[in-house]
């Protein structure tokens, strides 16, 4: 007989896009056919293609795209049921002719092994993957001295952002004596922009567990915490039934599998701090406290959480190294280019057409991440920028768009790899503003423990403002690099330490941008509410009060059938008249 | 002691002793101990933080502390929906801050107050990770993406009408 299974994606995005209302009709659809499967699974990267429904049949699959209520039926009668595969919205297909074959097919997989493919809640569909293999492979075969050894030569660095190599971090806390120690994963995933965390946590919660485990297993620790932001119900949800399940299993607990190794887990939710991520930080909040960072030394490898030694680690870090004892360092280190080995998940946003996650060989060229498998920019507008590294990272510009994505040239540009942002931006993105945005979000989000970083960011965001208000001075640009400097130099932790990048980032390739609204009050991307100006062509309109009846200000004047104008002294720069105009009467100046 | 205050002291004995007894005795749990008020009252209720840091052994002040720091725990109770306006860097480039500027004019509230009937509260939070649909907003459990100031104001009128 045959099989066949349908699969919906149903991470927090697909659900975003409407995949619930989608998979009740699924249901309703096959409530008589027991015999098919129907198989909730997380994110695989395509979100702009979201809601996502696949058929397979016998091992022969086809993803659609776009999936509604009302198309869902179709694909039900005629595919599932029918045997026929439709042709319109065809976004993958084994056979390789799906619309974005050819960008999975230059994408490699290693974090995202599992993702959108297998159903979270269900351990049995990652062991069917070789999921476990590699926890029973290290409890069985191997010394804690091999496992960091293997790790450390993959050449695995922190995909947190800072690189750090991850087997050298183990081989500490290994070393670090203690009776009790900690595996901490990262989970706070905080850098607006970036989702690559949430999909690993929600599609694929046990490659986590296996790997802090396995990392319990190489540093002589058997408790573990992962620390996941709040915001993140469906992760916790389905991070908590997958630990039940290892448990149930025996991956997790006492005495695993035989091998005299104990280690359990437990979640700890965050309560909304982004400086939660740095680690000193991190630690101070999982033992109950405001989340402050202490300066290192002492490492956490030597006094972490509740002074044990801990070893630290991104989602990401760990959801690689399962795949690295499974198929051995070599094969790992086979993708990359100099220190930079293996893969990095990118989550691609703004101004490009096919955002969502997508991940790639290190050293491959921006370019190619944007344009070949972002899909470029929409609307036949121009690349201006991509922002990287998140608030600490930085703007990288047009002429650096071939700089190969590793950690030490993306550094060179004076941005940083991060966690893996890639905010695009276009000719309409007015980078005085983005840079204005990052350093009103680190003043926001600052612990306040040091001035440079509490006191300083906030002078840098009132010269900001004021020069995108058309007020600022030449001599502003000196005294926001002088402050750049000095906040870099007196903050403890790496939130102040980087929160100056994109300001300098901005500074260094788009000065002139900076130039025009200081020295021609002119905002280039009309931007800026107080540099520009609604203006009604009066040859266009038509009268015909749209415009007049949207202004939420009573701004907009004028006669039915006649020409229109807006009192630019009442006008709030919402642009609601531009968006209603029927005869695109309205520009900006 | 007067008879009010012995209703409202059983009255939180009540709702707050099988907290109480939830923490007793572990360590590191300001933060969940918190969260539990906040479920419970709906907000951290200083009357609610007084007394469980009595029974606790942990000063009010560090309680405070904690609230005040992270952005999840709230002083004052919240409307029927929650509106969380997503403020990430791909939401900002795709216009968020007009969609922000248009439900604060259209609710007559700013960020972090609650519309004079109690239905909306108004926040702004970082990056709600569905950056592929932004600008988007959360309306209690729900997400809304690709939103235009206009799209948001029509979600938002369904939700009043739903009451």
């Amino acid at each position: 007989m045959s099989q066949t299974i349908v699969k919906i994606g149903m991470g927090s995005c697909g659900i975003a896009a409407g995949a619930r209302p989608v998979e009740a009709k699924l249901r309703t659809l096959l409530e008589g056919h027991p015999e098919i499967e129907i198989r909730k699974v997380g994110c695989i990267g395509l979100c702009f293609q979201e809601p996502l429904v696949e058929v397979e049949v016998d091992g022969k699959s086809t993803m659609y795209g776009h999936v509604t209520e009302e198309s869902v039926e179709d694909i039900v009668k005629k595919h599932v049921l029918g045997g026929n595969r439709l042709d319109q919205a065809l976004v993958l297909d084994s056979d390789g002719s799906g619309m974005e074959n050819p960008r999975m097919d230059k994408q490699v997989r290693i974090v995202l092994r599992n993702c959108g493919i297998i159903d979270p809640e269900k351990i049995d569909e990652y062991i069917e993957r070789e999921g476990y293999d590699a926890l029973k492979k290290v409890v069985s075969s191997m010394t804690s001295e091999q496992v960091y050894t293997e790790v450390l030569d993959s050449g695995l660095r922190g995909r947190g952002g800072a690189g750090f190599p991850t087997g050298l971090k183990w081989k500490f806390a290994n070393l670090s004596k203690g009776d009790e120690k900690y595996v901490v994963c990262n989970a706070d995933e905080g850098d607006p922009g970036a989702f690559m965390d949430r999909s690993v946590l929600e599609g694929d919660p046990h490659a986590i567990i296996e790997g802090m485990a396995i990392c319990g297993y190489a540093i002589g620790a058997s408790h573990g915490i992962i620390y996941c932001r709040a915001e993140y119900p469906l992760a916790i949800k389905n991070l908590n039934i997958a630990i039940e399940q290892a448990k149930e299993r025996g991956f997790l607990g006492e005495d695993i599998m035989g091998s005299g190794f104990s280690f359990d887990l437990k979640i700890k939710e965050g309560a909304g701090a982004f400086v939660c991520g740095e680690e000193t930080a991190l630690i101070a909040s999982i033992e109950g406290k405001r989340g402050m960072p202490r300066p290192r030394p002492p490492f956490p490898a030597q006094s972490g959480v509740f002074g044990k030694p801990t070893n630290i680690n991104n989602v990401e870090t760990y959801a690689n190294v399962a795949w690295i004892i499974r198929n051995g360092s070599k094969e790992f280190s086979k993708y990359g280019i100099g220190k930079s080995r293996g893969t990095k998940v990118f989550a691609l946003a703004g101004k490009i057409a096919k955002g969502g996650l997508v991940e790639v060989p290190m050293g491959m060229p921006i370019r190619e991440v944007i344009y070949d498998i972002g899909g470029g920019i929409p609307d036949d507008k121009e690349f201006k920028a991509v922002q990287m590294g998140g608030p600490s990272g930085g703007c990288i510009p047009k002429e650096l768009l071939d700089t190969p994505v590793d950690y030490e040239s993306i550094n060179a540009t004076g941005a940083i790899m991060g966690s893996g942002g890639m905010v695009v931006m276009d000719e309409d993105t007015c980078m005085i503003d983005v840079a204005r945005f990052f350093l009103s979000f680190v003043q926001n989000e600052s612990c306040g423990k040091c001035p440079f970083c509490r006191i300083g960011t906030k002078r840098m965001l009132e010269i900001l403002d004021r020069i995108t208000k058309g007020e600022g001075k030449e001599s502003d640009i000196d005294l926001l690099l002088e402050l750049c400097h000095q906040i870099k130099d007196g903050s403890l932790c790496g939130l102040g330490q980087t929160a100056p990048n994109p300001v300098l980032t901005t500074i260094k390739y788009f000065k002139d941008e900076y130039m025009a609204h200081i020295v021609d009050h002119r905002c280039p991307a009309t931007v800026c509410p107080s540099l520009i100006h609604y203006i009604i062509d009066p040859e266009k309109c038509i009268g015909c009060t749209k415009c007049a009846k949207n202004c939420p200000v009573d701004a907009i004047s004028g006669e039915i059938k006649k020409p229109h104008v807006i009192d630019d002294s009442i006008c709030i720069r919402c642009g609601k008249c531009k968006v209603s105009c029927p005869v695109g009467a309205i520009s900006v100046e | 002691m007067s008879s009010t205050t012995t209703v409202s002291s059983n009255e939180l004995t009540q709702r707050l002793d099988p907290i109480v007894q939830r923490y007793q005795g572990k360590k590191g749990i300001t933060i969940p101990l918190l969260a539990d008020i906040q479920k419970e009252y709906g907000y951290v209720a200083e009357e609610a933080v007084t007394y469980v840091s009595r029974k606790m052994d942990i000063s009010a002040s560090e309680m405070f502390g904690v609230a005040t720091f992270y952005a999840m725990f709230r002083l004052q109770p919240e409307g029927k929906y929650v509106i969380r306006i997503c403020r990430g860097t791909a939401c900002h480039v795709q216009g968020s801050a007009s969609v922000a500027e248009e439900v604060a004019r259209h609710l007559g509230i700013e960020e972090g107050e609650t519309t004079e009937d109690g239905i909306f509260t108004l926040q702004h939070v970082a990056c709600l990770g569905c950056c592929s649909l932004a600008p988007v907003m959360m309306v209690g459990d729900n997400v809304h993406g690709l939103l235009t100031p206009p799209k948001s104001i029509e979600i938002l009128e369904d939700y009043r009408k739903k009451g």
